[in-house]
């Protein structure tokens, strides 16, 4: 769906030089991508759907400074999570709590949570609304750091170097806390997977992959 | 060799990802023919990565395209004045 990254480009030239209105086909492409890492890591639909608006202005106001070495997506997706960021930082101060979700936290605290008598769930339960509901619920559960990764690499499906960029992280610790953050969420989530599957038939009849 | 169910663990997201080097691979498949605990759990894992994914468990609010276009428009006739015009 992304445009070519020569049209891209040839935009990005256009926009810079004066033809702003081509600015609105150059994020066309983006805006949900830009909506929902905001959404996820603010919880609340209007202040992301107000960030995701500012995003998009200062991008437009900052694209002289786009440099072309990483990819658009990527940059667009560095100046959200500033913007989700910043807000969460006020959010936190305004409440005056010291959560500490920024800290790398308990060691050996991401295991995940034992399946017995496992099936494999039909794919018509997965497709249920009430699983993605669960799903949302959960992700929203995740600290932050751990909320930011899992959604820059599951839900916009970027890669490891991309994400480590956007987040201003290495990509040592993106593996890190996307390793933890399946395994909480597999943890969340694992009474409402077992719940979809279906009982129970032979010791050895369920199939892998 | 065998591993332990814990060692596996430590694995799933890498084996998800296929980041695996190949003699670790190996190794972890082959517990992983052998062993309930560890295949549920990457298999729950893998369902929750295929949901995360879906299109339809998030979805744009209703006009919120609309709702950022003309937003954008506002800002780019203040910033710039309304002289461009473009095709």
């Amino acid at each position: 769906m992304p445009a070519t990254v020569e049209r891209e480009k040839e935009l990005i030239a256009r926009i810079v030089a004066g033809e702003t209105n081509l600015f609105h086909e150059l994020i066309r492409p983006y805006e949900r991508m830009v909506y929902l890492s905001i959404l996820t890591m603010l919880r609340n639909d209007q202040e992301a759907e107000d960030a995701a608006q500012e995003v998009m202005i200062n991008a437009f106001r900052y694209l002289k400074n786009f440099r072309g070495d990483a990819k658009f997506s990527t940059w667009l997706v560095t100046i959200a999570m500033n913007e989700a960021r910043q807000r969460l930082r006020k959010a936190k101060a305004a409440q005056l709590e010291s959560l500490d979700e920024d800290k790398e936290d308990r060691e050996g605290d991401f295991t995940p949570a034992v399946l017995t008598d496992w099936r494999e769930i039909p794919s018509e339960a997965l497709e249920k609304k009430e699983m993605r509901q669960k799903l949302r619920e959960a992700v929203e559960q995740l600290p932050p750091i751990y909320r930011e990764v899992l959604v820059l690499r599951d839900l916009e499906e970027m890669n490891q170097e991309e994400t480590a960029s956007a987040l201003g992280i290495n990509v040592t610790l993106v593996k890190v806390r996307l390793h933890r953050a399946r395994m909480m969420l597999q943890k969340l989530l694992a009474p409402y997977l077992r719940a979809a599957a279906p009982a129970k038939k032979g010791f050895f009849g369920r199939m892998f992959q | 060799m065998t591993l332990e169910c814990k060692h596996v663990w430590e694995h799933i997201s890498e084996y998800l990802d296929k980041q695996l080097d190949p003699k670790l691979l190996t190794d972890i498949e082959k517990h992983l023919e052998n062993c309930e605990v560890c295949s549920a759990i990457l298999d729950s894992t893998r369902n929750i990565l295929v949901l995360t994914a879906d299109n339809r468990t998030y979805e744009l609010p209703v006009g919120y395209s609309e709702r950022l276009h003309a937003r954008l428009e506002k800002a780019i006739r203040e910033t710039t004045g309304s002289k461009n015009d473009s095709a």
